[in-house]
């Protein structure tokens, strides 16, 4: 046990910027070195029993108006008396690794809030639009404030890779986005837990399209797949209209899963974030030379279960192969 | 040989500390045969902040002169008769409310409106994609500009109401196609908009007849002067067939220039003067396709604020080619060219094809939202920084014939620009406190509650300005009512959708460079973070643009801020982001009292990571900077980004490398 990591994570607990700067800085740290002392850091952070925010991840195709829906969500949050911490995470270029991230000032929050923290991260070449560290980032904020935003870009497959790090999914799509629409009905995208048709200030579009995913839920359900909760909601982040909604649903979703479904969750999507992890490090044949791949989520599960985090559990199943 | 042509009117941009030094500088320049006035004002008094707002702070009389109510409006045109002057002013998102003080004096001294005579830039749609000026979102800026054009149009007939730019467009890297495409477009959504207010055929065709363009003209003359000839005919093409103005007086392309800045060198600045009388040439050449006013920049323009004996070399090369040569004597000198006719008709294809993609895609304003025209000016600069970088592109003295002798006119640089008193923003702080004190503020408050309701109710905003004008209303005021009415505006950086240039300058440099910065990442255990933010008011942001681009390419991770950050945003995102780095872009001359105080607090909140700092920063101010901690002070002759990219990875490496020794 590292005493300055307790000491650290103590302070990210009370939400000191600085503090919670630095606890990020470690969980996007690469180096072997770098991974157990992330892996001691998260366990402190379980121990400092700080918050224990509710992750809520905005997903939806480019142009959708997520960054304005995210910022005006924060706003509400914050007028609520919630603290927020935001993970933006864009892409990086394929050739030189570089990233342009998001445009924060556009977000125009108080820099003098206390309350509220904002950091962007590159998805760093990883398939699946996050970044490799993102559970860890999330899990970091999630110990400093009382609701964690995670902004990921993407269409198709890859929602299912913030599923994994967050409690509640909400997806935004725009009047007239046709193809989201079709990745639904496919089942080639998980199902979200909130809709938001955002840009509902184009009236006759944004009705059809909250008819069209009202009808494709309705056939879903139809076909027996577990559709029943999902809100689907219109929002105008232009003329800040049905923000306040947009945030109940998310409240409600949480609320519903209760503690057992939460915990469920988070337990799954720390044994897919460790395979994540592992297959990284170590590619299909070292997952291979661990047994495959049912006997490592089942070894994963079994960890989760005794409340050790995705970075731990991946630095302990994959000690046999570091050489 | 024809009668002789009238001469265009001719400029000086000026303005600076104070409205009374600005106007013993506008009596000046007027005796010295001068025939217009070019108002500058100060970056608060553009973006409607009165000068003891803390975002006015090192803004205050800069770049142009502070007005902040009716009384510096006063000792503007103090013993100046407005009746007989021709005033421009470059001014947009707080056009309205300028103009209302200027008719307000002009009430005072018994001047009748509609004698007055002149130009409100009142173009927005620039403001977003280069210069950077906006307040309002772009739904709420395209209302005011019409309301002033509308209000115009029936009350000062003889002003100009709106000078769309193309002038800033090719700043930011317009290629000349681009320049015609986006700067028509602006027109046809500005008509639009004034067409659906329900004017009169007979109204709308004087308001084609009062528009006019501001526009700019580069180095590669014949080109530019075949783009005025496309200028003039596609917009008879537009006003003929999609406004169906039949006169062919109110069809005439109508334009003022000023010549191009962006290609002025640091380097040989002397050089400067050459390129500007051949850049007038091309907007003076063609008698169909003339200026109507013409203002040149100062030869020293790269190296700071120029002088009054700077902007007289440049006038004087106007009086020259008007008054001594024969060029005005002559009809037109091209009509028959073969090789001009069909540039011109090839710029007019392309600029079509332009002009109706960003139809399709909605219009001008639709295309400024979504960002799909900044990321075609920031493709465009790209390539043209690239070009002169690997040397395809000549600049004399930059990249090609360097070696010169010692110039006699830098000799003593620091005495070869004009420095703005530092005092001036207190003593004008001070002056807005006596004003406020000494009006009848119950007057003042119904005045802007008087505003606001004219707005709510969708009035024009002129009357209500104007009557706020009257008031003593101060602009800081004024703009506030409007920014709680309309929210502010930030618009779109297009860096993001831009794809790497591919043809580096030199490839061999670059991927030095990304191994470098693979090394680093692995050294640091993440890859090097690098903010780049613009504070100030200052809006000119294709430096910072460009920087942020490069990185990424690189390999930095790049946080980009966009424009007029305060301090303590940049200090926030500095901290919250864990960057390596800390970039800052200054352009308006405020450095020395914003970048000491944001090194300061970069260091107070905890954040080691080096400042480097760009922007047009003389000698004497790069060591006071580097004496604040500034790790690196870059200017317009430090042109090869893959240099400035190689300084940023050492840093970085040096601190890595420190950070690792102690270890």
């Amino acid at each position: 046990m590292d005493p300055s990591l307790d000491a650290l994570a103590a302070r990210v607990a009370t939400g000191e910027k600085r503090a919670v700067a630095r606890a990020l800085d470690l969980a996007e740290d690469r180096r072997a070195a770098g991974r157990a002392r992330l892996a001691a850091l998260l366990a402190a952070l379980a121990r400092a029993g700080g918050h224990d925010a509710h992750r809520v991840g905005i997903t939806g195709p480019p142009g959708a108006g997520k960054s304005t829906l995210v910022a005006a969500l924060a706003r509400v949050l914050r007028a609520r008396g919630s603290t927020v911490g935001v993970l933006a995470v864009d892409p990086s270029s394929v050739r030189s690794g570089g990233a342009l991230l998001g445009d924060r000032a556009r977000m125009g929050f108080d820099p003098g809030d206390d309350g509220l923290f904002v950091r962007s991260a590159a998805t760093g070449g990883e398939a699946g639009g996050l970044n490799f560290a993102a559970h860890a980032l999330v899990a970091v904020l999630a110990a400093a404030y009382d609701v964690v935003l995670v902004e990921t870009t993407g269409v198709g497959q890859t929602e299912t890779d913030v599923e994994r790090i967050v409690d509640t999914v909400a997806l935004v799509v725009q009047p007239g986005s046709g193809d989201t629409l079709q990745f639904l009905k496919a089942g080639v995208m998980e199902i979200p837990d909130v809709l938001v048709v955002n840009k509902a200030d184009e009236v006759a579009l944004a009705a059809r399209a909250e008819a069209d995913l009202r009808s494709a839920l309705g056939s879903l359900r139809g076909a027996g797949v577990a559709a029943h909760e999902v809100a689907v909601l219109l929002t105008s982040a232009r003329d800040r209209t049905g923000i306040e909604e947009v945030a109940d649903a998310l409240t409600a979703h949480r609320v519903a899963l209760g503690a057992e479904g939460l915990a469920a969750r988070r337990r799954e999507g720390t044994v897919a974030s460790t395979v994540a992890l592992l297959l990284r490090r170590h590619g299909e044949r070292g997952l291979e030379r661990l047994g495959g791949l049912a006997e490592v989520r089942a070894r994963a599960a079994d960890e989760a279960r005794r409340g050790l985090s995705d970075v731990a559990i991946a630095v302990d199943l994959g000690a046999p192969l570091e050489g | 040989m024809s009668k002789r042509e009238r001469p265009w009117i001719m400029r000086t941009y000026a303005g600076h500390s104070t409205a009374e030094k600005s106007n013993a500088l506008f009596r000046t320049n007027l005796g010295k045969g001068q025939t217009g006035l070019s108002v500058a004002f100060d970056l608060p008094t553009q973006t409607g902040y009165d000068p003891d707002h803390p975002l006015a702070r090192g803004e205050v009389g800069k770049v142009g002169v502070p007005v902040s109510h009716l009384g510096d409006m006063r000792a503007l045109f103090d013993a100046l008769p407005l009746e007989k002057m021709n005033t421009s002013m470059t001014i947009n998102a707080t056009a309205p409310w300028l103009l209302a003080l200027y008719v307000a004096v002009a009430e005072e001294r018994g001047v009748d409106p509609a004698a007055l005579a002149g130009t409100t830039q009142n173009d927005l749609v620039k403001e977003y994609l280069s210069r950077g000026t906006y307040i309002f979102p772009p739904a709420q800026s395209l209302r005011l500009t019409a309301d002033l054009i509308v209000y115009t149009v029936k009350h000062i007939p003889r002003w100009n109401p709106i000078n769309i730019c193309s002038y800033h467009l090719q700043e930011a890297g317009a290629t000349p196609a681009q320049e015609l495409a986006y700067a028509l477009v602006t027109a046809i959504a500005v008509l639009d908009a004034v067409r659906a207010r329900g004017l009169t055929q007979a109204e709308l065709g004087e308001v084609v007849g009062r528009l006019s363009f501001f526009v700019n003209a580069g180095i590669r003359f014949v080109d530019e002067l075949c783009k005025m000839r496309a200028f003039v005919s596609l917009w008879d093409r537009i006003t003929r067939e999609r406004y169906g103005v039949e006169d062919a007086e109110q069809r005439r392309f109508r334009y003022g220039v000023q010549v191009n800045s962006l290609g002025l060198t640091e380097q040989q600045p002397e050089n400067n003067i050459l390129r500007i009388v051949l850049e007038m040439l091309s907007v003076t050449l063609s008698r169909r396709a003339r200026a109507r006013a013409v203002q040149l920049p100062a030869w020293n323009e790269a190296l700071g604020l120029p002088r009054p004996w700077d902007q007289q070399w440049s006038l004087r090369a106007q009086q020259i080619l008007a008054y001594e040569t024969d060029l005005l004597e002559h009809e037109d000198l091209f009509d028959g060219s073969v090789v001009v006719e069909a540039r011109v008709r090839a710029l007019e294809e392309e600029a079509w094809r332009e002009i109706e993609t960003v139809l399709t895609r909605g219009g001008a304003i639709a295309a400024v939202e979504n960002g799909y025209i900044k990321q075609q000016l920031v493709t465009a600069n790209a390539v043209r920084l690239g070009a002169i970088e690997r040397g395809e592109q000549t600049v004399v003295g930059l990249n090609a014939y360097r070696e010169s002798e010692p110039s006699p006119l830098t000799r003593d640089l620091d005495g070869a620009i004009l420095v703005v008193d530092p005092g001036v923003e207190r003593e004008r702080v001070e002056a807005l406190a006596a004003w406020r004190a000494a009006r009848d503020e119950g007057a003042a408050q119904a005045a802007l509650a008087a505003l606001r309701a004219a707005l709510v109710a969708g009035e024009n905003v002129m009357p209500p300005s104007i009557a706020a004008a009257r008031a003593g209303v101060t602009t800081g005021e004024w703009a506030g009512v409007l920014r709680a009415l309309f929210g502010e505006y930030r618009a779109p950086t297009g860096v993001a959708g831009v794809r790497a240039t591919g043809d580096a300058a030199q490839p061999a440099v670059r991927e030095r460079l990304r191994a470098e910065l693979e090394r680093l990442t692995a050294q640091l255990g993440r890859r090097p973070k690098l903010l780049v933010g613009k504070p100030g008011l200052d809006g000119h942001s294709n430096g910072a643009e460009q920087i942020a681009i490069k990185a990424r390419d690189v390999g930095f991770e790049v946080v980009y801020e966009g424009i007029r950050v305060t301090p303590a945003q940049l200090v926030t995102s500095a901290l919250e982001e864990g960057v390596h780095l800390v970039g800052l872009s200054i352009l308006s001359g405020s450095h020395l009292q914003i970048v000491p105080e944001i090194v300061a607090a970069l260091r107070a909140a905890g954040v080691a990571a080096p400042v480097i700092v760009g922007g047009i920063i003389p000698p004497a101010d790069a060591d006071v900077l580097r004496a604040h901690g500034v790790a690196r002070v870059y200017t317009p002759k430090d042109f090869a980004l893959d240099t400035i990219m190689a300084d940023l990875v050492a840093l970085v490496a040096a601190r890595a490398d420190a950070a690792g020794a102690e270890a």
